[in-house]
């Protein structure tokens, strides 16, 4: 703590300082969407499917129309009607807003209420009587391909089966060759299974159909309020000039708040149809049950290697349970993500990987909960190969990693399935974990409490992100290029704004973003202000996910303040009446070289800027600047993790003793706020591994609907990290920055599974470890987790 | 029905239907919506509140449960614009980041810190352990509670009598909150 108190309490560019965000939070002012009560508000509800999987025989809505406080009844056949009973996926696929034909999974939109309060429109669901002639459902995605399986998406022309895609990355024939030459080849199934990112809030809008001015307002839970807009003006038709969409204060995203859900869609309509603003709030068990849920891969890999421990190559294929409808949220051409990454943070020969999509009787969704677009099934994979390699080897997993990690001679290194790493020191980082957690003396423990009948584990994980969504030549989302934009405006007096693309669920942007301005122009952050979340109000950008926000955002924002800089020493050299080539710049002043006395602070040459001094011929007045960012390259940061458990022999219960996580992140804009996002990773890795998954049982009904069933972690569960830090700039960045908002939750769950699987002796068995999951295993009869099956 | 209360000091009534939950009635009749929800099932702990001076979930007690009763929510921890150390620790620490939950973990770490102004990280680990953070991973929420109880209030001199405290309340009632 001692060094926290030395810092300067507002640094004049990076470092710590509190959030100036926080002064609201911390007084229960935050403004989220159900904060928010506009005049003659309604309140909307979605009835949804009792079943996974049944066609709809008849929907009768008289009873909850007849209701006295409903305003309107609205189900799939009214919006036929209208053209709006389906819209675009962001996977090249189609979603229901409501359920015309069948049911495709538990608790899909059925029919939507609008009455007069929230009470009364969740009596109006009771009201409405559907009736179901159901249809077999297909839960098991090993089994959504097996012939005869019941076709899901019977509404998409000859369709037959249950297959959405297959991909491929890598090269098949240099990676069979290394297989068929290898001394030595571990093979391993691993599901990793469907899980939910659960923020705190859950999704919700409040739409405002002016029929006036014809102008839509939409306050709702995104992540992407421009994208959203751009996606609203195609699917509904309306005019974009004529939508604002508003993403106020949002109580955590993890990715659950990318996509478009039938419910904001369902408002909007309900305002149209209405003419009054209508709220909808999804309630915890509709969150968990219908909107963007998390992995469900299931994964054979392979691992070849020499005798000694060199691994040579590397090859998986993977079946993706993708739900009902293919809608996972990544650049357009990536129907994996960035699965490419499953090479890990090592040199190897040859390495291949399949990927082949099926549609289930789930929820839709995929790419959420802080997932980078797939590299945390990437990262899982292959550290989970490389313990089992450890373990065929009888090697400690730390030394095995050592010797294969890629070296710092090596960047930029182009991986197997071509993607160029930026730059990183691995041995550094993971010797300095190791270092902070004491491996060597933690091994001597561990090796002594065995000989007591004592179960301790060590694991260790080590992994790169690829992060910065990206390069527009080859990254979009539904055809609109992953590029960002950000103005930085000086006002007269030197206090500043700047306006960003992407929107805060937590990052700390208002405080983030200013200091990258302050660092930049010596303008301190607490007199800039940073504008945010609201479509009128700043430039277009596709929103904050998989980490991008500084690489891309931040990026865009530090040269368009670097711009103003330009700027500004223009300016200042018609006021000091010298060349601009004969001024230097030091924090918030240019001066002029050889006489520092003589200069202007960016405030003086603010004032000027708007004053009546005479500019160089083509200088327009004011200060101020844009800048769209398109990424050279995504950024690539890593870490190195080491968690220690304990594991009771008597009930399988795993207790996380230490968690230590090494991260390089590039330069950190501010330490503290880099840290949380650790902890809040890092405690997402134990709540993986340990208790989080969303199963079904055979008859395809949801078992994770509540928080009494889908457990999270608590302060119980969590320890106190331990965290070290090594500093390795991006080159292709232009502050060397390179996010790291996802970093623990992609690295931490192989380094938790590690620990237990370690500890119990066992080679491999899936998350979560649950009691009931450590003890089965410890008897041989590991659990399949992801299905209530024997 | 109709419910009259103490909310933060100054009487409220309120015309209700019957199963109004206590954490609709603050939110939407009161307007004091740093009073979050975020689950059906009494497991999370974003509505937490006090009642009596006990943190209690209030989506777990009918806004009914409360008529006559002493109600205090996050809104009211600001004294005299100056923050709670609860609320200056989880500033200082680092406590939040999307601040959804915050309002009930600081509620729950001022009643802990009242009845014991010295807590263990354990024990202040158990305090909160009926309340879910997604962002922190809690740590930062220890943290910021430990520099709560490191940082008391410095009281003034003059504490109100419970007797001035009800005066003080009659003269605000003035500016009783009415149900919207
Ligand atoms: S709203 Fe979740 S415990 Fe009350
Ligand atoms: S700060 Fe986001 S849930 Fe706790």
């Amino acid at each position: 703590m001692t060094t926290v108190e030395e810092a300067p309490a507002v640094p004049m560019g990076f470092g710590r300082m509190t959030r100036k965000e926080d002064a609201r939070f911390v007084r229960g002012r935050g403004n989220y969407v159900d904060d928010i009560v506009l005049p003659g508000m309604l309140h909307g509800a979605v009835l949804r499917a009792s079943l996974p999987h049944a066609r709809i025989t008849r929907i009768d809505t008289s009873a909850a129309e007849a209701h006295p406080k409903v305003r309107a009844v609205i189900t799939g056949s009214m919006l036929e009607g209208l053209n709006l009973a389906w819209m675009p996926s962001l996977s090249h696929d189609v979603v229901p807003v409501l359920a015309t034909d069948k049911v495709r999974f538990q608790g899909q939109e059925v029919a939507f209420v609008v009455a007069d309060d929230r009470y009364a429109a969740r009596d109006a669901l009771e009201l409405i009587e559907v009736d179901y002639e159901p249809l077999p459902p297909v839960i098991d995605a090993r089994q959504a391909m097996a012939p005869g399986a019941p076709v899901i998406r019977d509404d998409i022309d000859g369709k037959s089966d249950n297959h959405i895609f297959d991909w491929e990355a890598g090269d098949r024939a240099s990676t069979d060759a290394a297989f068929a030459a290898a001394e030595v080849v571990v093979a391993q199934d691993m599901v990793y299974p469907r899980v939910h990112p659960a923020p705190m809030e859950t999704c919700g809008a409040v739409a405002d159909m002016d029929k006036v001015s014809g102008k839509l307002t939409m306050w709702s839970t995104t992540q992407a309020p421009h994208a959203h807009r751009t996606l609203y003006a195609l699917v509904a038709g309306l005019p974009e000039h004529k939508i604002r969409v508003v993403s106020p204060d949002i109580g955590g995203g993890f990715g659950n708040k990318v996509g478009i859900y039938p419910g904001y869609v369902l408002a909007i309509v309900g305002s149209i149809v209405t003419g009054k603003p209508v709220k909808w709030m999804e309630d915890r068990s509709e969150n968990l049950m219908s909107t963007s849920f998390a992995r469900d891969y299931h994964m054979h890999g392979e691992i070849a290697a020499t005798a000694d421990g060199k691994i040579t190559a590397l090859r998986v294929k993977v079946l993706a349970d993708h739900g009902a409808f293919n809608n996972t949220a990544q650049p357009t051409k990536f129907p994996a993500g960035f699965f490419h990454i499953f090479t890990g943070s090592y040199d190897l020969q040859a390495a291949h990987c399949e990927v082949s999509g099926v549609y289930t009787n789930k929820a839709p969704g995929g790419v959420a909960y802080a997932c980078s677009f797939r590299v945390t099934e990437a990262v899982y994979l292959v550290e989970r190969m490389v313990d089992c390699l450890a373990d065929e080897l009888g090697m400690d997993p730390a030394e095995l990693r050592m010797r294969n990690l890629l070296r710092p001679e090596q960047f930029p290194y182009t991986c197997k399935t071509g993607w160029v790493y930026d730059s990183g020191d691995y041995p550094r980082a993971l010797r300095l974990a190791m270092d902070i957690a004491g491996y060597e003396e933690l091994r001597r423990e561990q090796a002594e409490r065995r000989q007591r009948g004592e179960l301790m584990g060590i694991g260790l994980s080590f992994f790169t992100e690829t992060v910065g969504a990206g390069p527009r030549k080859h990254m979009d989302i539904l055809g609109l290029g992953m590029a960002d934009g950000a103005e930085v405006r000086v006002h007269p007096t030197g206090k500043a704004v700047v306006r960003l693309s992407v929107q805060t669920q937590g990052q700390g942007h208002e405080t983030t973003f200013a200091q990258i301005v302050a660092e930049q122009l010596g303008i301190s952050p607490q007199d800039i202000d940073v504008v945010h979340g609201d479509t009128d109000n700043t430039p277009f950008g596709l929103g904050t996910y998989g980490s991008r926000s500084t690489p891309v955002s931040g990026a865009a924002v530090a040269v368009a303040a670097q711009r103003v800089r330009d700027k500004a020493r223009i300016v200042a050299s018609a006021m000091l009446e010298v060349a601009p080539e004969d001024l230097e710049w030091e924090k918030g002043r240019w001066f002029v070289r050889g006489d520092p006395s003589v200069g202007a602070a960016i405030g003086e040459i603010a004032m000027a800027a708007h004053g009546s001094l005479e500019l160089p011929e083509g200088v327009e007045g004011h200060l101020d600047a844009e800048c769209v960012y398109d990424p050279p390259n995504l950024t690539y940061p890593f870490g190195a993790y080491i968690c220690v458990v304990d594991v009771d022999p008597g009930t399988g219960q795993v207790k996380v003793r230490r968690f230590v996580a090494v991260d390089d992140c590039g330069p950190r804009i501010n330490p503290m706020i880099v840290e949380g996002q650790v902890h809040g990773g890092l405690a997402d890795g134990v709540g993986m591994a340990l208790m989080e998954v969303m199963a079904f049982d055979t008859e395809g009904n949801h078992l994770g609907g509540s928080f009494m069933d889908y457990l999270v972690p608590t302060s119980l569960e969590c320890p106190m990290f331990e965290l070290g830090e090594t500093v390795t700039p991006s080159p292709h960045h232009p502050l060397g920055l390179k996010g790291v908002g996802e970093s623990a939750t992609v690295g931490s769950p192989p380094a938790v599974v590690n620990a237990v699987l370690d500890a119990i002796g066992v080679r491999h068995a899936d998350m979560p470890f649950t009691p009931a999951q450590v003890w089965r295993s410890m008897q041989g009869r590991p659990l399949r987790t992801d299905l209530a099956v024997e | 029905m109709q419910v009259t209360m103490t909310v933060n000091g100054r009487p409220v009534h309120g015309e209700i239907e019957p199963r109004m939950l206590l954490v609709h009635f603050v939110r939407d009749q009161l307007g004091l919506t740093g009073t979050h929800w975020g689950c059906d099932t009494s497991n999370c702990g974003t509505c937490v509140l006090w009642m009596d001076g006990e943190p209690v979930k209030s989506c777990t007690v009918l806004a009914a449960m409360a008529h006559g009763h002493e109600i205090r929510t996050v809104e009211d921890l600001e004294r005299d614009g100056e923050l709670d150390p609860v609320q200056q620790g989880f500033v200082e620490q680092h406590g939040l980041q999307c601040g959804f939950c915050t309002p009930g973990m600081m509620m729950t770490a001022r009643w802990l810190l009242d009845h014991n102004p010295h807590p263990s990280e354990a024990e202040i680990r158990e305090a909160i352990s009926g309340q879910i953070c997604r962002c922190t991973g809690y740590a930062n929420i220890v943290r910021a509670i430990q520099w709560a109880a490191e940082h008391p209030r410095v009281e003034p001199a003059a504490v109100p009598e419970p007797a001035a405290a009800a005066g003080q309340a009659a003269e605000r009632s003035g500016e009783e909150v009415g149900v919207r």
